[in-house]
This record gives C-alpha cells, structure tokens and sequence, in this order.
C-alpha cells in the first residue's frame, strides 16, 4: 500500500506495511535517523515529531495514519539550526549524551507555539513524556525559559 | 556527519594522516618506550609500540591510527579522543589538554573519535577515569608536540629552544619576537627525533589556557540538529536488522522453535539460532533466535510471531523477593573479616547502648535511552564493528572470540553513545552483529528493543547490609561493624563468589572513620543472573546503608546528623592503611600518596553543603532536609536534599545543594552537568529503582514500575552545585555524585515523616 505524505516540505510516496509506524518510516525508509528509538510505546518522547502542526510520538503512529500529513522532524525544524530552541540548547550547554534531545526539543516547539512565555508548571506537563536518563532537565527548563525572555 | 549516510571510517582519513599527509604526529607509549622513535613522512607514525600494542601492530600494519595528535603543514590540528562519548562531554574535555599544552587554537582543532585499539592504552571509558586516568599522559601527548615544533623554529632560527614559546598556534622567538605558525613547521618538526618523554617539561598549569575554564560543548550543534550519529543512526548499504529473542533466564536455551510464522512476516529473510553461551557468561551473547529482516519493524514484527519454547535451567527458581530474606540470613551471621582496627567485638560487648540497623537495595537498571545496537560488516575474514560502546578493545576481543580470529581482523568504530551508564561495557550485542553479519552474508544491525535492553541487562547486584554501632555512656561511637552480603561481579566472570578487594574498595574498606574500633565483614551471597557496573556500582547501596545509618545514629544521639559525621570522620587528616585496618587498598587503580583517603576533604565538603543550604536554620524554616556526603572515585561529594509532599500527598524532591572536591578540574561546565545529571540519575533509583526477578526472570520491562526514570516535573526545580577549587590530582567526576543523593533523600524523608526507609526504592512504581 503506497502512502504519501510530506516531510519536511518533501513529498515522499512510500510503499510499506500501513501498520510500520511512522518512526519506523522515517529511520529506515526515508533514512532520517535524526528521530530516535527510544521504548516503541510512547513512554519516552524520544521519537517525537511533528505531524500537521501537532506533537506525536512516532513510534506509536501507524503509517497509514499519516497519510496525506505534513511531517517535521528535528531535521526539518530549522534548515540549519537556527531555531531559537536549539540555539538556547547549545547556549546552555543541555545536551549530556543527546540522544533523546531531538524529542525535547519538538516537544518544546509545540509547547511554545501554544504558550510562548511557559510557566513551569505547563513545562513540566507538557514535557512529562520525554525522559532524559542523563538527568539534563535542570537545563531544558533554563533553556526553555531563557528562549522564552525570562531570564530568572 | 550527515544523518542518513552511511558513517565514513575514520580509519580512511588516518590511514591518510599518517602515510600521505607527513607532518609531525606523536604517539601515545609507555615512557620508556619512546626513546628512538621517530616520525618521518610516510611512516606509520610512530612510537615503538609497548609490548601490548605490538602484537596489535604486527597483526593490523598501518590500518589503525596511533597517534593522539596531528599537526598538518595547513595548520591543522587533529587531536585523537580514544575515550567514548556517552554524555559526559569527553571529547569536550580530553582535547583541550592537548591542545593547551601545545599551543593550539582551539578553532584550529579537529577531534578524532578513536578506534578500538591497544596502542592508545585504556580506552575502558567507566570507573570515571578518563581525565584522571589520562590528565599527565595526554599532556605529556600535547607537550611533546611543542617541544618538537619549538626545536624545528629553533633550528631554522638557529636559536636555542629555551628561549622560543608556543602560544596560539604560533613559536615566537621571545628576544627577537619572529614567529612561525605550526602549520610552517609541521613537515620539519615531523623529521625530528621524538624526544624522550623525561626531557619533556609540561607547562605551569597557569599556562594552560583553557583548562578550568568554560569550554563550548562542541558537540552540542550535532545532537541539537539531529545530525550525530549513534550506533542506532549507521546506515550501511545492503544492511539488514536483526531482532533477536534471547532467552529469559541466564542459563536458559532454546526447548523448541518453529520459525514459520515469524518468517511469513514481509521482510523477514531468515531466522537463525544463536550460539549457546557457555558460564561464565562474561560479554558472551545471550544466545536465542534471530530475526533477520530488511529493516528493523519486519524484523520486531517477526520476532513477535516466533513459536519458541524455552528451556529456563539451573536459574528459573531465582526469585528477589525470597532472596532478600536470604541476604537478611546471611548479615545475621558474621562474616569473613575484611577490615579490623582496633576490637570492635569487645568494644560492642562492652557498649553502653546498641544501634544496629539492615539496609537492602534491589537490583538497579541501566536503561540508556539508546537501547544497545551495534552494525557489522564483514569482508572476508575481516569483520568491522559500528557500536556506541564504552569498550572498544573489549568489544574488539569479544568480537574476535565470537568469530573465531584474531583482533586483527576486527575493527571497532566508536559511534556517539546514547547513554551507557555502564551497560554498553559489555560487547555481547557487538558479537551478535557480527556473527549475524557473518552468517547472513551481509551488513547486519542488532537493535535490542526497550524490553530487551531492560530483560537481558547486566543488572547492578543486589545487596544487603547490616550497620552495627556501640556508644558508651557519654554517646560517643566507639565501635562500628559493617556487614555487608551482595553478589560480586566477579561471578559474571566466574570468579571467586564473594567480593574482594575490587568490589570492597567501593565504600567498605575506604570509609574514613576515626572510630576506635571498627570492622567490615563479608557474607555470603550467590549470584543467580548476569551482573554488571552502573554508574557508581556498589557505592550506590554503601553509601545508602552508611548515609542512612549515620542518620539513625544522630536520632539515638539525640545530636545533629552533620555533627555525627563529623565525630565519626574525626580530625581532618589522610588516612593511613593501618588506620583503614586493611593490608591493601585499591583505591581505584591510584596510589595513596597521590590520591588519598582524606577525611579532611569529606569534613570540608559536609561544612561547605550545609553552609549553603541553611542546614542550621532548617526547623525555623520548616524545611526537611537530609543529608549524606560519600567519597567515591577519589572525590568527596556532600549533599542536602529537601522534600516536601506534593499536591498528591507524594513525596517529591524540590531542592538540592552539592558541593563537590575532585582536585584539579578540566570543564567546570561539564562537572556541573555530571553532578546535574547524577541528582537525576540518583533520584531514580532511589524512587523508583527495582528490578525484581520471579522463576528466574526480569519482571519489567520497559520504562515502567522499578524501571521507570524521574521525568522533568519531578526533577528539583532548584540545585545549587558548589565546586571545590582545589589543585589536587584529579579525581573522577561521572559517578561521584550518584552515591549520596538516595541517602540524602531518605534522610529527608525521615525528617518529613518520621518513616525511615531501610529499603530503596522509597516509592514503588
């Protein structure tokens, strides 16, 4: 069954089991390996994109859900990491081993388009489903709040 | 590094570094070893190579770099990071010693990830040692470098040496201020004689210009944009992904399979049994059935549909629940004395009052966020290996054992580690791949899944402890027996089973206590599944045991917690064996002399910590605090955390104070980041943490009950972190902050409730 759908601004038709989810599409199909594995039942956030505006965890997404959607990636969030949230990440120095960071950060995208200036409490919920194992969320919520001019 | 390519071998730049670009390289090697040596233009750069990187050498000539730096005739300065990044912001740190000690810019540096490969010397990244383990070496990498480029300037000028610098990246004759930049005297510095390791003079560390000060990740736009690559990220052409069923009690195997339905899934090529492992299982593979198929869903998919029946073996009655009561049993006993000084048994005997209490403490997971994986590629005889590991050359001896050939044929590349935490030491997922590469014919991926990376971990062991105090009528301690009963690492290597020096070194036998009479006993316990390091190891349930104990000696004193510290660890003063009560001490792998037991530096760490947290004030502001403070890897950490209930009437960790002495230090920001992340990292074990075992098996299986991990909402939302500024050796920095953080925490809990927990994890699921 052939799905189509647009990632990062690329139409792509893929040809693959309806039921493969979206991350799986995206790694080993379309080869954006930016969008990491992390536990396959939406318990970690490290597979979180961005489908028609809304944040999704890939991994529990079959494809054919996402046909005729609009897909953006961590690789498609700014065309050279330029988006004010991974410059604030890279000002303060979040990242420990980064695997899960691209999932933090479209989650944080999405938390900021509905909420430009979070309080810590819709930070905390809104980022309740991206673990980080390194422990960098001390940072993340600086992060956020420094991006969002709030330099307490 | 583009995210979807596949990852170009580093191996074909360096081979290009040393045989076709010239210039000056220099190699890492034992001092003695350097004397003759020399590097000229078209030779494998070059050191005589110790006597363990020659067999290396003999069998793979030219392929494998050796070097740690590289200064180009354009200037450029490659420096080799031979530790694996798996957060902690190595390749962030290491380089800037070289490149300090050099003279470099550090715009003009390019970091090379190494190969597995012995002529770098220890590339294990665990025990927090990479810049303690290497702070002189690769100094002495940098520093030889500058003497040779300065001697190349002074020939040209036909000055003396003495009076030339190297500062960014430029020799300057001082009196006549003419300069030459690096990339001038790169092909004539590369013709010179490697001088000996003794004549070469490291810099003042007032010299070091970065070093201490704030470093950028440099990393960090890769990881934010999606472009670095992780083992999971490799893509090779014609790659196919295996998922492979393992069985679920160590020592099981396969009963009977009927592959069918696994292989009518689309996708799925094969399904192929895998070599039984044989005790002791060490980095053996598990064993199990693969699942080979195109790509990584067919193959999870296929694996689902497998008819496989296990035989479980001599482990299938293991069951935590009913070992705990055996741990108990065996505390109760005495032990093998491992540390006396001084009579503690008469000392008890004759004690006015009694305080004795039992601490236990589960299993404990690794759960990286990049589950373990590992692609290999074999040609021929020769096999290579794309793996986020710790262990290269381990992985690379695994490998090799797998195969049946020698390490020379195997290649290890070292990707970016999502995370490790001591679970990516081990090289079974790594010898998976490459006897699946070998018998399917073509480049294979092992992705382990969530539930395999938390069933078929090499858990942290389980223990129990029993602390025994004695105080004489006027409530001083004046005896302390410490008992301790956990499985050793050892049995996974089929060592002896009770633990030793290594395992008792962790919090047993270096507790810098100056009471009279004090003793450490070990009692039996038997391990049951693999066992493995995690962050911190065994320090985690000794400091737990100890931290804690310390607090119900305060409640029976009816005396402040810090000032119980302070009386047990006595004057500030390094401590001697004989006042240890131990013949030997391995002290991480570092000499007393240079890395001491010193109480003073714990006493100035528990004064610093509770300075800062207003520990004095803490009932006027009805706040409840605790407090425990651990050396551990040769730094002293102390530590104050609040707790309060939440909203839910949970109890949740809302402040935390650190202050932290390891010596001298390289990246303040990173250290900074450590101790963030070790608050994290202990948190979650001591909240959640439990891998529980029933008919031999692990019962979790993803981020759920004892494998669940604090999420950001129960992250403090204040830390205060304090580092000592000390020109001390440095010690480790990646585990030192783990150990206090649970005992703190119960502490607080205690001070909140009046519960006290002699049990992690402190709240179930």
């Amino acid at each position: 069954m052939s799905i189509t759908l647009r990632v990062n601004g690329t139409e792509h038709h893929v040809d693959v089991d309806p039921e493969m989810p979206l991350l799986w599409v995206l790694r080993d199909v379309l080869n954006l390996t930016g969008t990491k594995y992390g536990c396959g039942e939406a318990l970690c956030g490290a597979c979180t994109v961005h489908v028609d505006g809304h944040v999704v965890r890939s991994c529990v997404m079959p494809i054919r859900r996402a046909e005729g959607t609009s897909v953006t990636t961590i690789e498609g969030l700014s065309p050279d990491g330029s988006h004010p949230l991974q410059k604030a990440w890279v000002e303060m120095g979040v990242p420990q081993c980064g695997f899960c960071q691209a999932g933090q950060i479209m989650t944080a995208a999405g938390l900021l388009k509905k909420f430009p200036r979070p309080t810590d409490e819709q930070i905390d919920q809104s980022l309740a489903g991206n673990l980080c194992r390194c422990g960098t969320y001390t940072r993340i919520r600086a992060a956020i709040k420094a991006m969002a001019g709030d330099k307490s | 590094m583009k995210a979807g390519r596949v990852v170009i071998p580093r191996r074909a730049f360096l081979r290009g570094l040393n045989l076709s670009i010239g210039g000056l390289a220099v190699g890492y090697c034992l001092p003695a070893a350097a004397q003759d040596a020399t590097n000229e233009p078209g030779k494998p750069a070059g050191p005589k190579p110790t006597a363990a990187s020659q067999a290396t050498e003999s069998k793979t000539p030219g392929l494998n770099p050796n070097v740690f730096v590289h200064v180009a005739p354009d200037g450029t300065v490659t420096i080799v990071c031979h530790r694996s990044e798996m957060g902690q912001g190595i390749r962030s740190s290491l380089p800037v010693l070289i490149a300090d000690e050099l003279g470099a810019q550090m715009a003009r540096v390019k970091i090379q990830q190494a190969d597995g490969d012995k002529v770098y010397g220890d590339q294990n990244t665990d025990g927090s040692n990479s810049i303690r383990g290497f702070y002189e070496d690769l100094r002495l990498m940098g520093a030889t470098a500058r003497t040779m480029l300065i001697a190349a300037a002074a020939k040209r000028w036909n000055v003396r040496p003495g009076e030339c610098s190297a500062q960014d990246h430029v020799i300057t004759h001082v009196p006549t201020r003419r300069t030459l930049g690096f990339g001038e005297l790169a092909l004539a510095a590369g013709k010179l004689k490697v001088p000996d390791p003794k004549s070469v003079v490291l810099r003042p560390r007032a010299e070091l210009l970065h070093v201490g000060k704030a470093l950028p990740l440099i990393d960090a736009p890769a990881y934010v944009t999606g472009q670095a690559v992780f083992g999971a990220d490799v893509r090779l052409p014609g790659m196919l992904t295996a998922v492979i069923a393992r069985p679920p009690v160590v020592g099981g195997k396969i009963a009977r399979f009927d592959p069918k339905r696994a292989l009518a899934v689309p996708g799925v090529r094969r399904v192929i049994e895998m070599p039984q492992p044989k005790p002791p299982y060490m980095f053996q593979p598990w064993g199990g059935l693969a699942v080979v198929a195109d790509h990584t869903w067919a193959a999870m998919r296929g694996r689902a549909e497998l008819d496989v029946e296990w035989e479980h073996g001599p482990n299938a009655t293991y069951d935590s629940e009913r070992y705990k009561e055996q741990l108990a049993q065996s505390v109760a006993q005495p032990g093998e004395v491992a540390r006396k000084h001084g009579d503690p048994e008469a000392a008890l005997k004759s004690a006015a009052r009694i305080v004795e209490a039992t601490y236990h403490v589960p299993h404990l997971p690794h759960i990286p966020m990049e589950p373990p994986v590992a692609v290999a590629r074999m040609d021929g005889q020769r096999c290579e290996i794309w793996a986020p590991t710790q262990n290269p050359q381990a992985a690379r001896t695994e490998v090799a054992r797998a195969l049946g050939t020698s390490e020379a044929n195997v290649q290890v590349h070292v990707t970016f580690l999502g995370g490790a935490f001591g679970r990516k030491s081990k090289a079974d997922f790594c010898s998976e791949a490459a006897l699946l590469a070998r018998e399917v014919g073509a480049p294979v991926r092992v992705q382990f899944t969530r539930a395999d990376d938390v069933r078929h971990d090499y858990v942290n062991t389980v223990s129990t402890n029993r602390l025994t105090a004695g105080l004489d009528e006027t409530g001083r301690i004046i005896a302390w027996r410490h008992r301790t009963a956990f499985p050793s690492i050892g049995s996974l290597f089929g060592l002896p089973v009770r633990p030793g020096l290594d395992d008792l070194q962790q919090g047993v036998l270096d507790l810098a206590f100056a009471v009279p009479n004090l003793s450490a006993e070990v009692c039996d316990a038997t391990a049951h599944t693999r066992i493995g390091w995690l962050r911190s190891v065994y320090n985690i349930f000794q400091a737990f045991s100890v931290g804690s104990f310390v607090d119900e000696l305060a409640q029976a004193k009816r005396v402040d917690v810090r000032d119980v510290w302070l009386e047990l660890l006595g004057p500030p003063r390094q401590m001697s064996l004989s006042e240890l009560g131990v013949a030997e001490l391995k002290n991480y792998g570092q000499p007393l002399d240079k890395h001491p037991v010193d109480a003073g530096r714990l006493r100035n760490v528990l004064e610093r910590v509770t300075r800062a947290a207003g520990w004095d004030q803490r009932a006027q502001q009805g706040r409840s605090l605790g407090l425990a403070a651990h050396r551990s890897f040769l730094s002293y950490t102390a530590l104050v955390a609040s707790v309060v209930k939440s909203a839910t009437g949970k109890i949740a960790v809302d402040e935390v104070w650190v202050s932290f002495d390891a010596g001298t230090i390289i990246n303040p920001d990173r250290v900074r980041a450590q101790l963030e992340g070790s608050i994290i990292f202990g948190m979650s074990l001591a909240l959640f943490g439990g891998i529980t075992m029933k008919q031999g098996a692990i019962e979790q299986d993803n981020y759920r009950g004892g494998a669940r991990i604090v999420r950001i909402g129960e992250a403090p939302r204040r830390v205060h972190i304090d580092i000592v500024e000390s020109d001390a050796a440095p010690g480790g920095v990646g585990e030192p902050g783990v150990p206090p953080v649970a005992p703190a925490i119960a502490n607080a809990v205690f001070a909140l409730t009046g519960q006290r927990a002699r049990e992690l994890p402190l709240i179930r699921g």
